[in-house]
């Protein structure tokens, strides 16, 4: 009846994930007795769950990011601190379930915090960059958003029934077949990352076609924010990399489930085919990460040294040539399989050649800031911070790069350091610096710049006081995913890799401190104009939050940088340009097919990871309906009546027409 | 034991230590780290590597990370003597120069991954007058089995080689991957089973160091660690002549109790071993380790740990 399920799936005799699961258990059903007392929940429904709206959709996607980050943080603190204990020594984790924290922290960070963090941006940002009301596929977006976060709960289940993977975030064969992971822990890896790999897929061609069809008359591709052009080659690694995924999790799948061949040692299997698979999708999946956080720090400088991005084309050129070579470096990954000289020789040049983009972006952001007036607000520090880190992580990235190099760094802690100094350095502190730059266009208010000083501080020397000994370890052969340490010389390193630990749990305090104290100075902290920062691009262009329409009347761009031009204009005129004719807007109406969809597939993981295939079979069928009954439906959208369109621009526009008055009588420059 | 005979730490430091200065490390300052002192060929050609290409690109990067810091306090808004540039954002002279300058840095270090990757590659035999000692290696969960076909003797765990002289290993797994690394000789090299991949190494002068395994390879990895003696010829000659004595018989039935999952086992040697062994294995004739044992866990979907407790 429920396969291989049954009470003593609840690892009872091990606390650390009983008591975790029992306080995530607790917070839910407090969360829920909340909600239900105040009676949210049809707004809930409403207005977030079954909403096709981008700007909510990318908010969701944020939050379910940071909820991730902070779980895969709790794993590093765990990894962290056994690692110092467990010197000549067996620790608090014993190595089954130490090797889950490790696995756990790989697969979620990239593909439950980061990801969702990186798509989350693009689905707010994209559209109102653009100067659109939606993306091309809004229901679809909702599918999408809804299947990551079932891939992510089905991860955080396993902590509680069951186990997850212990093979490493890349669950590489022989390992991960039945012979030697005959637990659930691979079954869950799989089927969360499989459900999770389709909703990313979903909305990488639904940001491609927005993007490549969507933009808003005279926005051609030339004069679209670099922002939009990172997303656009993100998602298009997005397409092209994530159906490898997809195939190779099926056929190790198949391997576990109907005892196929495909990765086994034997019986003309091959185990580096998964080893190549898995990278041809895994190494685009970094610059699928990193590129939009180039975009978001491309805003960002330019922003705030009141300046155009200097050479936009070099910068769109250094895009795209980092998009086509990110497909063709894979192999770097294994230089040490003994790939033969020639073929390493190949690999190792091309991946370097990445870094001819990077550079040139660094550049270009220098040059940006040069004959600027450069303010150094909250995500102007996290992008001066990226560089240093940044340009570090890249001079490690490389010399990995070089395979006789690459032949004693390889799975060291020298690895792990780098590998952290490029994803923290770029992507996280890209996604922070991102959250201070947007969070005012997406709730209304500016964050707490004190706070979001104190957190960028803690989290910079955080990171290296955490990081540089790692490199040092690896330098010394200290080999990764150690669960105890039999060299007591290493104690030294790792004891001040905790020091660091200690400090970015300090920064993270102070990062969720800022959001509090701004929730309750929100009054003090208005955007009313809704232009906070003296933006460049359309999305500063409404108000903020900006209505669910994005814009009363579709824009029309005359150049690059589209608002900053509308914004001169208006400096020199000494008034906003006239008022337009509004017209009612046709909106997509909500659909609660992404949450159900989402629910009968966290069913179906579920059901298959326990081998209960009636459960497995009808959750698939519910799915399937619910398909058939979205492709019945006659009514698609509805009509947003002239009234409101007009009301909402209304009150913009006085926002705006009185910011202007008093700039005129500063006599500022904008 | 392994985990005592710890490398000790050397008054030596490498004269261009740039890594170290980097890692603002003081502590460790007066002995090295164990690949920036490497005991062999292979390793000093892998760190000179490392240190070189650490040096060409730290002459580009610190003075960019220098340029976009002092841009940033030169044209802080509040410093007004600085010329505001609002609609400055081309210069073809400058665009130039930002390519050439990474493209120019790739080519030099393309240079150095040609050249450095075909006289490292790991199959590549080193240059000797001594003839070149063979030993197969073996993965096993979770130990290292060594074996010299043409001494036909064998050990676990503990791999004996005569210093100044090039050593030709054969490498695969009798389980699941895992990475043959000696940090102080130089390169590693995947384990894998079904496969074999080589390496040459070489140690100049006898020594006490280790190896270990650089590729997870599931609970008892963290014990993968193995002895490596290099002795002079005399003393190697004589460890053979000792181990045909001494040891028990390595053959397919002995070879079948190394396939049971074990952590940290003793440092064994096996006086005769069967040459055509190491074939076997690499051709999956004889059986792969056997994963997990009990098969059936006691926990429903939940992996019991063997490794070290059986």
């Amino acid at each position: 009846m429920f396969g291989k399920l049954d009470l003593s799936a609840i690892p009872l005799s091990q606390p650390i994930p009983l008591i975790t699961s029992a306080i995530v258990v607790v917070i839910g059903l407090a969360v829920a007795v909340l909600i239900t007392t105040k009676k949210l929940w049809p707004y809930l429904w409403h207005e977030w769950i079954t909403s096709v709206d981008h700007k909510r959709i990318g908010i969701m996607y944020c939050l379910l990011g940071i909820l991730m980050l902070i779980r895969g943080f709790a794993d590093a603190i765990m990894m962290r601190t056994q690692q110092a204990v467990a010197i000549n020594a067996e620790g608090y984790l014993p190595p089954e379930h130490y090797n889950q924290i490790f696995t756990a922290h790989g697969t979620i960070m990239i593909l439950f915090g980061a990801m969702p963090l990186v798509l989350g941006f693009m689905n707010f940002l994209v559209p109102l960059q653009l100067g659109v009301r939606d993306v091309a596929f809004p229901t679809f977006n909702s599918v999408g958003f809804w299947l990551t976060a079932s891939g992510a709960l089905l991860v955080n289940v396993s902590l509680l029934v069951g186990e997850f993977a212990r093979t490493g975030w890349l669950p590489y064969p022989p390992l991960s077949e039945t012979t030697y992971s005959p637990g659930v822990g691979v079954d869950y890896y799989l089927w969360a990352v499989q459900i999770s790999g389709i909703g990313t897929l979903i909305t990488g061609i639904n940001i491609v076609t927005t993007i490549l069809k969507m933009r808003c008359p005279g926005m051609s591709y030339l004069r679209m924010p670099v922002f939009c052009w990172t997303a656009l080659a993100s998602c298009l690694l997005i397409v092209a990399a994530f159906p490898i995924l997809t195939a190779t999790l099926a056929m190790l799948t198949l391997d576990r489930y109907v005892g196929w061949h495909y990765f086994t040692s034997m019986s003309g299997g091959n185990p580096m085919m998964f080893v190549n698979l898995i990278w041809a999708w895994g190494h685009p999946e970094v610059y699928i990460l990193i590129l939009p956080a180039f975009g978001i720090f491309s805003e960002i400088f330019s922003t705030f040294s009141g300046k155009p991005l200097f050479g936009y084309r070099s910068m769109v050129a250094a895009t795209l040539f980092i998009c086509v070579v990110s497909m063709l470096v894979w192999l770097h990954h294994f230089f040490t399989m003994g790939a033969g000289a020639a073929v390493n020789t190949f690999f190792g040049i091309s991946s370097s050649i990445i870094a001819v983009g990077t550079g040139v972006k660094i550049y270009n952001w220098i040059f940006t800031m040069y004959g600027g007036r450069v303010r150094l607000e909250v995500p102007m520090l996290w992008s001066l911070g990226f560089i240093f880190t940044f340009i570090l992580g890249g001079l490690t990235g490389v010399l990995l790069a070089i395979p006789p190099a690459d032949f004693v760094t390889h799975n060291s802690m020298f690895l792990v350091a780098h590998f952290h100094n490029v994803i923290i350095g770029g992507v996280v502190f890209g996604i922070f610096a991102g959250v201070e730059f947007w969070f005012p266009k997406a709730f209304g208010f500016r964050l707490h710049a004190g706070w979001g000083k104190a957190a960028f501080w803690l989290a910079l020397f955080g990171f290296w006081v955490t990081f540089t000994p790692l490199y040092i370890l690896g330098l010394d052969g200290m080999t990764r995913r150690l669960q105890h340490i039999n060299f007591e010389h290493w104690t030294p390193w790792l004891y001040v890799s905790v020091v660091g630990i200690a400090i970015l749990i300090a920064g993270v305090v102070a990062q969720v401190l800022q959001l509090i104290v701004s929730i309750r100075n929100r009054d003090a902290l208005r955007d009313v104009t809704g232009d906070p920062w003296d933006g460049r691009s359309l999305e500063w262009a409404t108000a903020s939050p900006p209505p669910f329409f994005n814009f009363a009347v579709t824009p029309n761009v005359e150049g690059e940088e589209a608002y900053w031009g509308i914004k001169l204009r208006a400096i020199e005129t000494q008034q906003l340009s006239p008022e337009p004719h509004y017209e009612a807007i046709e909106m997509p109406i909500n659909s609660p097919v992404g949450f159900y969809t989402a629910f009968f597939a966290t069913v179906f993981g579920f059901a298959m990871i326990w081998y209960i295939w009636w459960l497995a079979a009808l959750s698939l069928l519910a799915a399937f309906i619910g398909f058939v009954v979205f492709a019945w439906r006659d009514v698609h959208e509805f009509e947003v009546p002239e009234e409101e369109v007009e009301r909402a621009e209304r009150k913009r526009r006085a926002a705006r027409e009185e910011f202007l008055n008093r700039l005129a009588h500063e006599g500022g420059t904008a | 034991m392994i985990w005592r005979a710890a490398r000790k730490c050397q008054a030596r430091l490498l004269a261009p230590n740039i890594l170290l200065l980097l890692s603002l490390g003081a502590p460790l300052s007066s002995c090295s780290l164990a690949i920036l002192d490497p005991l062999g060929p292979v390793g000093r050609g892998n760190a000179q590597i490392l240190i070189d290409a650490t040096i060409i690109m730290l002459a580009i990067v610190i003075p960019t990370i220098a340029l976009a810091f002092w841009t940033a306090w030169r044209y802080r808004a509040s410093n007004k003597k600085a010329d505001y540039l609002p609609y400055w954002s081309y210069s073809g002279r400058i665009e130039a120069v930002v390519w050439s300058i990474p493209i120019l840095t790739i080519m030099f270090l393309s240079g150095l991954i040609w050249i450095g990757s075909h006289e490292l590659d790991p199959f590549r035999p080193l240059p000797s007058k001594a003839p070149t000692l063979e030993v197969q290696v073996v993965s096993l969960d979770w130990k290292w089995l060594f074996i010299y076909p043409e001494e036909k003797v064998a050990s676990v765990n503990q791999l004996v080689i005569p210093a100044g002289r090039p050593v030709h290993f054969s490498i695969t797994s009798a389980s699941v991957f895992n990475v043959f690394f000696v940090p102080r000789l130089g390169s590693m090299i995947y384990a894998m089973p079904g496969m074999t991949s080589q390496l040459y190494l070489q140690a100049d002068r006898p020594t006490q160091i280790w190896g270990t395994s650089a590729q997870f390879s599931g609970d008892g990895f963290s014990d993968m660690q193995f002895n490596v003696h290099s002795l002079t010829e005399d003393e190697f000659a004589k460890w053979i002549d000792h181990a045909k004595l001494a040891g028990p018989v390595l053959d397919q039935s002995s070879y079948s109790d190394l396939l049971h999952q074990s952590q940290r086992m003793t440092p064994t040697v096996y006086g005769k071993a069967d040459p055509h062994l190491f074939h076997l294995i690499a051709n999956q004739t004889v059986a792969s380790g056997a994963g997990p044992q009990p098969e059936a866990p006691d926990h429903a979907g939940r992996e019991t740990s063997t490794g070290g407790k059986h």
